[in-house]
């Protein structure tokens, strides 16, 4: 019964933001000795309850090295970075001409969910790609193509600008095969006496992926329907 | 034949290397946690498997504090930007070509390992996509070192670099997965499906898939992190009911799952990293309140689906 109190010292810790790595020892600890303990427990008891979890755990930390290993691959991404890879796709990314912003966001939702898909995750993000470049440009192709922006279009063109980061991110990088989320799942069922490859579980990120594609895809093409309906709206009402 | 071993011996040279520079990288005021951090990554990768349990234990909850301590940045070993830029205008796009080179050795040997009893022979079948993609980043790296002629510790700094960026959140997935250990040594499981078969309606196959890929949805939006959820939820729901009692395919319960958490990542500021930075780097107005502008954007997307995910756990999960 007492062992459920892990589960509870996960959720409190991450909600009242704790740091992560010691609620997960501490969610570990309180498994332990939640499962061992009944009514007049012995201290002995309960210590050697507490040696053991240290060794679950460290057995079970040992066995899911290779979650951790992929880091490797840093050193490659590293050296690109350095030559200019973020420059270059941020390069390539200006020389797009979208005749919307709708259209300029669909455009990047694409490019960053196929480039994350890749294992390329690196090329984006709200500091490096979002803020500097993508909300800028679908503001600027919203006042070429639509007319002048009040102030809740911009936020709203922004807003989106953010989220087709997120959406083209999240439901991208589960296709690639060595990213945290797959490993974790491998190490987690390897715990469990179940053994997939990687590969088996990035397959069952491509249906979620198409359907990503597809949802906020037409979303980000509806985008300019809801910024011209809104602007003449506005426009109307104050001519009035 | 190269087994997850070897990989393991060049990952345990890597955070070794990491560690070294950490330590003389006198620009990084916290160097010396820094190092004792990468450090106790190499001893971990180099030595994991003659330490013993409670060895492995010991590191483990080392790395915590030291994380819980914090890791600190150095300056960065990045050439300036405007050098940047014009290695980028002089090689054009075919720099994406050498990062295509990781993922194309990691896809095409894990194929071609299952395919042919020849590379078989060679690569370790049961760990054949770490292993090539191992490879494919040591062919990256040589590849890059040949053709743009950095400093030969270049690769290695950059790694530090990057890695500093991560920071104490590039081991939390591994910590996660032993956590998901502890749940099931102790039985969680279990506990919490007679608790849940008392409240929750999982009898059937259909309920259980709501109630897994909800549950995910809803502790990731508490917690803020879908992979902190996860052996939370596979633990108690996933595992015991879908995988065990039904029958489903583990690598599409699991998977699907996973990104039933991530659509709980787009609705939650907890995800401050994806949700509320961005608001603030951009200036909303709305930015202090809890479902700002970004969050509203994503909602629709993420709820649509959060339902697909039911209904493709549903129908791939249980086809055999």
């Amino acid at each position: 019964m007492f062992a459920l109190l892990g589960i509870a010292v996960v959720a409190l810790g991450f909600l009242l933001r704790a740091h992560p790595l010691l609620v997960v020892l501490a969610a570990a600890a309180t498994t332990g000795l939640g499962a061992a303990w009944t009514p007049g427990v012995d201290i002995g008891a309960l210590g050697l309850a507490a040696t053991d979890t240290l060794r679950t755990f460290g057995r079970a930390f040992n066995d899911s090295r290779f979650i951790s290993a992929v880091w490797i691959v840093l050193a490659a991404i590293g050296l690109l970075e350095r030559s200019g890879l973020q420059e270059q796709a941020r390069r390539l990314v200006s020389a797009v001409r979208a005749a919307s912003p709708g259209r300029l966001l669909g455009i990047y939702f694409v490019v960053r969910q196929g480039a994350a898909a890749l294992g390329l995750t690196s090329l984006g993000g709200h500091a490096q790609m979002v803020r500097p470049l993508i909300a800028p440009m679908a503001e600027g192709a919203a006042e070429t193509t639509i007319g002048p922006l009040q102030e809740r279009e911009r936020m709203l063109i922004r807003a989106h600008a953010a989220g087709a980061d997120n959406i083209g991110l999240f439901f991208g990088e589960d296709i690639f095969i060595a990213i945290g989320s797959i490993l974790l799942m491998v190490g987690f069922l390897q715990q469990s006496g179940i053994i997939v490859e990687p590969l088996d579980l990035s397959i069952y990120a491509i249906p979620t992926a198409i359907a990503a594609l597809l949802i906020h895809g037409t979303r980000l093409l509806l985008l300019d329907n809801t910024l011209r309906r809104r602007l003449s709206d506005t426009t109307a009402s104050s001519a009035r | 034949m190269i087994t997850l071993t070897h990989v393991y011996g060049l990952a345990g040279l890597f955070f070794a290397a990491i560690s070294m520079l950490s330590a003389r990288d006198t620009t990084n005021p916290r160097r010396l946690i820094n190092a004792l951090f990468w450090g106790l990554m190499a001893v971990s990768f180099l030595f994991g498997n003659q330490i013993g349990d409670l060895g492995n234990g010991l590191i483990a909850t080392g790395l915590v504090m030291l994380g819980a301590l914090g890791l600190g940045k150095g300056a960065a070993s990045l050439p300036t930007g405007e050098t940047r830029l014009a290695q980028a205008r002089r090689h054009g796009n075919l720099l994406f070509l050498p990062a295509l080179i990781i993922p194309t050795t990691a896809l095409a040997g894990t194929l071609l390992v299952r395919q042919s009893a020849w590379a078989a022979d060679w690569i370790d079948p049961g760990q054949a996509t770490l292993i090539c993609l191992a490879i494919g980043a040591l062919i990256a790296v040589g590849v890059l070192m040949i053709w743009l002629r950095p400093p030969a510790l270049a690769p290695l700094e950059e790694a530090r670099r990057l890695l500093e960026t991560v920071g104490w959140a590039a081991i939390l997935p591994q910590m996660l997965a032993a956590l998901g250990a502890v749940f099931l040594a102790a039985g969680v499981g279990e506990e919490v499906g007679r608790l849940a078969s008392l409240w929750l309606p999982l009898e059937t196959r259909t309920t259980a898939v709501i109630a897994y890929c909800l549950g995910m949805a809803l502790f990731t939006i508490m917690m803020g992190n879908a992979f902190a959820a996860f052996p939370v939820m596979t633990a108690a729901i996933g595992l015991p009911i879908l995988i065990r009692g039904f029958g489903g395919d583990p690598a599409a319960v699991c998977a699907i799952g996973m990104l039933a958490g991530f659509c709980g990542t787009l609705l939650t500021p907890m995800a401050a990293n994806f949700n509320v930075v961005p608001a603030n780097l951009l200036d909303l107005p709305d930015r202090q309140r809890a479902f700002n502008g970004v969050i509203r954007a994503q909602a629709p997307t993420a709820l649509g689906l959060l339902v697909v995910n039911i209904i493709l756990m549903n129908g791939l999960a249980f086809s055999s």
